[in-house]
């Protein structure tokens, strides 16, 4: 999937930035040229560089001597900012000059919890001018977590004519103005992906961006908005995918209705992702087949006519009797996302025993443990499985538990990446997946309810977690959650040694805990913590590991402002910031957020007053 | 000075549980301690606390008062039946973009169990920096309600605006909303469904979760166009 690249690509590689990785060879280094015959083999070098594809092989190639640091650099193609902070813009792009397609990374991933208030930073502007300078030839961007601002979006189709591929995911700071200028301007736009963005405008402020399209044919290939809160004109829309011949990815907003989705179908049967809107009628008070509504089975032969389809998502406001209608696809599906439907397990039933073919499913918990036995059932292929809360607080009622985990964990013997919202879990169940499901590389199990022990025995969750990183032993990225003592640790840090990724919320008894981690994984790159009882000792025990990690968030733990000043004194290159909610006293002894991560950037001149960077 | 006492009282008792059944593995030492106390009482009470920096506040305090083995020292009575609890802030990780959906797809009044639906709503202040958003069907008064923005926007009173709790039924005394009004204090107004801004306090708390739309926290000074409807209907109601 082309999107991987942009996800936190646990599944697959490639994280070592790539401004961070080799500038080992020092700086300066393109000033004096090079003797002759050097440049010959630089010739030479450079062709043979140009098929090296991933930031690892480049990095690693860059660090052999300047010779290759230059070849290499001159032929890098794609830049991947990890940390917007880790490098600043005017340092990235005076190494690598012929970039075509960047990835940029910026908020901590808590920041989509609200833990990081806003204003916190990762702005885009400083990128997007930089490189409006220097990448005139910039062909592809893809933002994750940035701030982005309508005026940047100007700037950008301002700034780069061949401008072809925008994918922005949980951005924020833009609204349908800027969408309207890339509309407009990016005349060779091929895709424009709005996943889980922002997008808000000042009221009554919305603009008909679907209609700055070019008038005449366009090369859009993908187009995704499911995001946008307003609704487009329908009418333009429909006239833009019929002169789109070779769009193939559409993710319409609820907005759309199964009446208008049938006719953009119609108009775009080659359509291998769609996106289907809010999959409910327009005519919802009017009975089924009268006047406005539209009929199931109008719908499925709509449905039928679209073979290439591999994967559906929307169903905002499904009404269940609509569903049958994805019939005819289902056997042709590798992913579905029902993670906005409520549906029952009766209704997904007849949908799901089709989808034998699926591979990547995400679903809300309405349907239950009796649901995820239909899926355990039927999707033997299934890699990747999500499943979300209907009600996502503490106290709700569940309604999946161990019982639907030791089902999934049965059926489905490939599965590699799970993210599990219950209410209860067992030791047992956790213990059984690991043992099923040995291919897991993703395990992130939330249990909602703070500190919750094994529902049957009373116990912490150790056992099961242990038994997660013992077996698992491909395991690259972990979520705990539940009562944990510091022994899970122990079994982390002894077991997880290829873990990249730790989430930690309410959990551990001491420093004990932490410093297990810090010890015992030695590919830990990215780690976040909230609410636990590790201070400042725990954190001096990573001092050897934090240069080589992305970044480091510890909220509401037990860190002393001491404490954290020791760690940014021993590691120079590590910025350290101390971030203050609010209506928090400035003397408070203790430290509410931290958030470090290296960088070559030095402190950023762009922190707000509440951010404290020691 | 007092906080060093207390860690070395901490301390000592550690020693002496030494010797006690413990979860963590062998050889630990101090450090590690059995399942704390606070979390013991965590499982069961489900304390009232809004957010989690007030958790790690009240389990400070339990642990060193478990420490000393002072059941009392706990600020809940063990007896009291769990009340909802007040969201924790960003907890479940539930992120903020899908809960916004789920909460306006409930609106829509297709669920059977209307009443587990949330219903979020913005809350400004006048010179906060940013917003926040909080669930009215977390509370179930006026009082609660305003304890929980307390604590959101901590330099803000909304004063006694609200009746003290019981049914919002009693209605703003004049001399009290003329005493808000001059001062400095901030007052809480909202935006009905009409898109008409009104004050705080005035209609019963289910209806009021009903018609709000979103919350601002007004400077004292400016919600003085409000004042009029209020009071006209304080004096039709005394």
């Amino acid at each position: 999937m082309r999107r991987e690249r942009c996800d936190m690509s646990e599944v697959e590689g490639g994280e070592r930035g790539g401004a961070g990785g080799g500038d080992g060879a020092g700086d300066g280094v393109a000033d004096a040229p090079p003797p002759f015959s050097d440049r010959v083999l630089e010739n030479v070098l450079e062709n043979v560089l140009q098929f090296l594809s991933s930031p690892r092989d480049r990095n690693a190639a860059s660090l052999v001597c300047r010779s290759w640091y230059r070849a290499e650099a001159q032929t890098r193609r794609e830049l991947f900012i990890g940390n917007c902070y880790a490098v600043s813009p005017r340092r990235a792009t005076e190494r690598f000059r012929c970039i075509r397609a960047v990835v940029l990374k910026g908020k901590p991933r808590f920041a989509d919890f609200n833990l990081v208030p806003s204003n916190w930073g990762a702005h885009f502007h400083p990128w997007v001018s930089t490189m409006a300078a220097a990448y005139p030839w910039l062909e592809k961007l893809c933002l994750k977590r940035i701030s982005v601002a309508d005026g940047d979006l100007s700037l950008l189709a301002h700034s780069f004519p061949n401008f072809k591929e925008l994918s922005l995911i949980c951005c924020e700071g833009f609204g349908t103005a800027g969408l309207a200028i890339i509309a407009e301007k990016c005349r060779h736009l091929r895709v424009l992906d709005l996943i889980e963005d922002c997008v808000e405008d000042e009221e009554d402020e919305t603009v008909d961006w679907i209609s700055r399209f070019p008038g005449t044919t366009t090369s859009l290939e993908s187009l995704g908005f499911d995001c946008v809160g307003s609704a487009v004109n329908f009418e333009a829309l429909e006239a833009l995918v019929a002169r789109s011949p070779a769009l193939r990815w559409l993710r319409v907003n609820h907005h759309v209705s199964v009446e208008q989705l049938r006719r953009l179908m119609a108009r775009a049967p080659q359509l291998t992702h769609l996106g289907t809107g809010s999959f409910g009628s327009a005519a919802a008070a009017a009975p089924l087949l009268q006047g406005g509504g539209s009929s199931v089975e109008d719908l499925a032969w709509t449905f039928a006519a679209s073979k290439s389809l591999v994967c559906l998502s929307g169903f905002r406001d499904v009404e269940p009797h609509y569903l049958p209608a994805i019939h005819p696809v289902c056997a042709n599906l590798t992913s579905l996302n029902f993670s906005f439907a409520e549906v029952t397990a009766e209704e997904l039933e007849p949908v799901i025993r089709r989808c034998h073919n699926l591979q990547n499913f995400w679903v809300l918990d309405t349907v239950g443990d009796e649901g995820l036995q239909a899926v355990a059932a039927t999707c033997k292929d299934l890699r990747e499985l999500k499943v979300f809360p209907l009600d996502p607080r503490e106290d709700s009622e569940g309604s999946v538990s161990d019982v639907g985990l030791i089902a999934i964990s049965e059926g489905c013997r490939k599965l590699r990446s799970i993210l599990y919202f219950c209410q209860q879990m067992t030791n047992a169940a956790v213990i059984t997946m690991s043992q099923n499901c040995q291919d897991l590389v993703v395990f992130r199990l939330c249990i909602m309810g703070r500190r919750r022990p094994d529902h049957w025995t009373g116990e912490p969750m150790d056992e099961g977690f242990g038994a997660i990183v013992m077996n698992c032993k491909k395991l690259r990225r972990l979520a705990v959650s539940g009562l944990l003592t510091d022994k899970a640790f122990a079994y982390i840090g002894e077991y997880g040694k290829l873990v990249r990724t730790l989430s930690v919320a309410f959990a551990g008894n001491s420093d004990l805990g932490l410093r297990y981690v810090l010890e015992g994984c030695n590919k830990l790159q990215k780690l976040e913590i909230r609410d636990s009882p590790f201070g400042d000792s725990a954190l001096l025990s990573g001092l050897h590991h934090y240069y080589n990690m992305r970044f480091v968030w510890m909220s509401s733990c037990k860190l002393s402002p001491r404490g954290c000043k020791v760690v940014a004194q021993m590691l120079p290159l590590l910025v350290v910031e101390v971030i203050r909610d609010r209506d928090e006293d400035h003397d408070n002894e203790a430290v509410s957020k931290l958030y470090m991560y290296r960088s070559l950037a030095g402190s950023r001149n762009d922190a707000p007053s509440f951010v404290e960077i020691l | 000075m007092e906080s060093t006492m207390v860690e070395k009282r901490h301390d000592y008792s550690l020693g002496f549980e030494e010797t006690e059944l413990r979860l963590g593995l062998p050889g630990d030492g101090e450090a590690t301690k059995k399942r704390g106390f606070s979390e013991t009482i965590d499982l069961k009470l489900k304390l009232q606390t809004v957010d989690s920096k007030d958790i790690e506040a009240e389990a400070e305090k339990m642990k060193r008062s478990a420490s000393q083995k002072n059941l009392l020292a706990c600020s809940n009575d063990p007896e009291k039946p769990p009340a909802p609890k007040a969201q924790v802030v960003g907890w479940p990780p539930v992120r903020s973009f899908r809960k916004n959906i789920m909460s306006v797809q409930s609106d829509k009044g297709n669920k059977e169990e209307g009443e587990k639906s949330a219903t979020f709503v913005k809350v400004s202040m006048d010179g906060a920096p940013y917003l926040r958003k909080i669930d009215l069907k977390m509370y179930r008064s006026y009082q609660e309600l305003s304890v929980a923005l307390e604590k959101m926007f901590s330099s803000f009173t909304i004063g006694n605006c609200s009746s003290q709790g019981i049914k919002g039924r009693d209605f703003m005394n004049e001399s009290k909303l003329m005493d808000l009004i001059n001062g400095s204090e901030y007052v809480p107004t909202y935006e009905d469904k009409d898109g008409d801004w009104m004050l705080v306090g005035d209609v019963p708390w289910e209806m009021f979760i009903d018609s709000c739309k979103r919350l601002r926290i007004m400077k004292g000074s400016e919600a003085i166009g409000l004042a009029p409807k209020a009071m006209e209907k304080c004096k039709n109601k005394s």
